[in-house]
């Protein structure tokens, strides 16, 4: 699924890395917990979170991921754009919580859960 | 090639910044994307633990051909069991950590799963002290 559709899908604003949006990802990672991301995480996900600070920028540039969602109506800020512009990052905006971001995500195809096995 | 950075807990902000131009050092040296993120990730993790614990510490990254050795050093209030604190989920972090993306409990095991040597030493009062190799 392409950034663009994932924008589409989730009627997110884009608030930096337009250039990015015919990246293809096969699978997402839904949390806000960031040491989640990077013990379960194994694919190129995009990562869906509430938290709005350097450190989901600096994990998700850490774990190669390429494309953050903020849910429930976050905005990265100025300095969060900058890092990510830097980096090469596509930052999106959506007003859905994570819940109904992550269902409208797998209902229209995205199945992939990114993670590794967990026993 | 010597990295050595002095972590401060000042500013939670910065915390992981040093983990940051490590990765980018370890890219631009060629090492693969695997290696380059196994690295990045136990430094990243090594740093914010001692951010959060510790009041903050050195992390020094030597970096070799074939491997990339990590040594972390504080002088927090140390860890009165280590045994627990490798335990996945738990942990002792305040909880105005959790709002900042951490505190999950998964720092030291992420740290391990990630090396392919992993050694932590500490003394309550004292500190702790890790040492992590990472074999391109």
């Amino acid at each position: 699924m392409t950034v663009r559709k994932i924008a589409e899908i989730l009627e997110a604003k884009v608030a930096v890395g337009e250039e990015h949006l015919d990246l293809e990802v096969g699978a997402a990672c839904g949390a806000d917990l960031m040491s989640d991301v990077m013990a379960f995480v194994k694919e190129k996900v995009v990562l869906l979170t509430g938290l709005v600070n350097p450190q989901a920028i600096r994990t998700a540039d850490l774990m190669d991921i390429r494309v953050v969602v903020f849910v429930r109506g976050k905005s990265p800020t100025d300095d969060l754009v900058a890092m990510a512009r830097e980096n090469g990052m596509t930052l999106l905006s959506t007003k859905y919580s994570m819940f109904l971001a992550c269902g409208r995500l797998y209902e229209a195809g995205l199945r992939g859960g990114g993670i590794r096995d967990i026993r | 090639m010597k990295l050595r950075f002095e972590v401060s807990d000042e500013d939670f902000s910065l915390a992981g910044r040093a983990s940051s131009e490590l990765k980018r050092v370890l890219a631009r040296l060629g090492f693969g994307p695997e290696t380059v993120r196994r690295a990045s990730v136990a430094a990243y993790e090594g740093e914010i633990n001692m951010v959060i614990h510790a009041g903050g510490g050195v992390f020094e990254a030597e970096i070799e051909t074939d491997r990339i050795v990590l040594n972390l050093d504080d002088s927090g209030p140390g860890i009165p069991d280590i045994g627990l604190a490798m335990t996945e989920g738990w942990s002792t972090a305040p909880e105005r950590y959790r709002e900042l993306g951490f505190g999950a409990g998964m720092g030291l095991p992420n740290m391990k799963r990630n090396c392919d040597e992993f050694d932590i030493r500490s003394e309550v009062g004292v500190g702790t002290w890790v040492h992590m190799v990472i074999k391109a």
